[in-house]
């Protein structure tokens, strides 16, 4: 057993096209450090220099925002299912356009 | 009272409905577990939407920002759209949307009836062309109006003066309150007035998760979050993908009769998860959930019926919420 990860478009540069990958780690922490020994570079698309979530990035254990299960100390096992997703949120497309037009 | 001055003035005190039959059964003597769903099908346009656009579109007019045959431009992708054609047309003013091709033909014969005019953006350049679209425009006519309900806080209040007070008269012992994440604001209002009365209160959000083709970002740094969202109003956050999200829209139908769209359906996925966790541990639970609108404008993507491979096929690359 081990944790799936679910990659997003814009990262498969990083997991050689790959939509779906696998890691070990009892923590999000443990996960993506473990991702980075195999897909090097991925980790820093995640994590800011200061050490915390991308604000940009919205990650999901079993479609549950990790942000609300301790961000990067949330607690992972075996079979659960992570989700790597841009935050753009549902109303995308509206809120692109419109915070473009004024300039934000 | 059942009579109002106009269509403006019915807006809001929509019902909140028990759901029996699909609330989790507890063993006797243990506590209940209830579901409810607050039916915002019930504006006037069929959206809970109409409360926003009410509220911003009298805060811009009471700060002069608004007057009369003003022009309000809207990047949308649906019902925000339909609601303020629906309030400009009888405020006087003209409404043009700019919104993506894969929105269903429905919001778009809806929107040329209340008036407004339509400005496409190619489906396939995502929100990347949406954004290209909405700028020359805006720079082609630098006296249009933007609302911008993302940013917007009249947005949030709206859920804050109305939608929040009306939950707790309606159920004192509601524990959670569970809705669709999209501008943020039906959950900043709602939660924060809710918070205040009840600081043990669960406010949980459901997001839908499109098809990557719909993001059409190029990358992590071109993400957005609307300034009115503020992660500590929630108490937990979800994502629900679109076969789940069909499949409960029809198992609302199909088990408590509730028709709604796709959106309300990832709303129930979320709602049923904390409602089950709280059957299983033993708590008391009242479950309020928000039914953003009714199914009649979805009914052209097909996915109320056939197989849920098929439903999923069907919504691939749409906006489904």
């Amino acid at each position: 057993m081990a944790i799936d990860v679910r990659i997003p478009t814009i990262l498969r540069s990083y997991t050689g096209g790959a939509k779906a990958v696998s890691g070990a780690g009892d923590n999000l922490s443990e996960l993506l450090a473990n991702l980075d020994g195999t897909y090097p570079g991925l980790r820093g698309r995640l994590i800011t220099p200061e050490g915390g979530l991308h604000r940009f990035v919205n990650i999901y254990v079993n479609d549950e925002d990790v942000r609300f299960l301790g961000s990067l100390d949330a607690k992972i096992s075996d079979g659960d299912t992570v989700t790597i997703l841009p935050a753009v949120a549902g109303g995308a497309f509206g809120l692109a356009a419109a915070a473009a037009v004024l300039g934000r | 009272m059942a009579r109002f001055d106009s269509l403006l003035d019915v807006c809001g005190d929509t019902p909140l409905i028990g759901l029996p039959r699909l609330s989790p059964a507890v063993p006797d003597g243990a506590p209940p577990v209830r579901l409810w769903a607050k039916l915002e099908d019930r504006n006037p346009t069929g959206s809970v939407k109409d409360r926003a656009a009410m509220y911003m579109v009298r805060a811009a007019e009471a700060d002069g920002r608004l007057r009369p045959g003003a022009t309000i431009l809207e990047p949308t992708s649906g019902n925000t759209g339909i609601s303020l054609a629906m309030v400009a047309k009888l405020r006087g003013y003209r409404l043009v949307c700019v919104m993506p091709e894969n929105v269903s033909t429905e919001r778009i014969q809806l929107l040329r009836m209340y008036g407004a005019e339509i400005i496409f953006s190619p489906a396939a350049g995502g929100s990347n062309q949406a954004v290209a679209t909405a700028k020359q425009i805006a720079a082609e006519h630098p006296d249009w109006i933007m609302l911008y309900q993302y940013g917007n806080e009249a947005n949030a209040r709206a859920h804050y003066e109305t939608t929040g007070p009306e939950l707790l008269r309606d159920l004192p012992t509601l524990t959670h309150f569970v809705a669709g994440l999209g501008t943020t604001g039906t959950l900043m209002g709602t939660g924060r007035y809710l918070r205040e009365k009840n600081p043990d209160v669960q406010i949980i959000a459901a997001e839908p998760r499109y098809g990557e083709l719909v993001y059409g970002l190029r990358n992590i740094d071109e993400g957005y979050v609307p300034e009115l969202y503020d992660a500590s109003v929630l108490t937990r956050r979800f994502s629900v993908g679109t076969r789940d999200a069909v499949l409960r829209t029809r198992q609302l139908v199909d088990v408590e009769g509730l028709f709604v769209g796709f959106s309300t359906g990832a709303v129930a996925h979320a709602a049923l998860a904390v409602a089950h966790e709280a059957a299983k541990t033993g708590r008391a639970a009242d479950v309020a959930f928000l039914v953003a609108d009714a199914g009649w404008k979805y009914l052209s993507t097909g996915a109320y019926t056939g197989t849920l491979n098929d439903a999923e096929t069907a919504l691939e690359g749409q906006l489904w919420a």
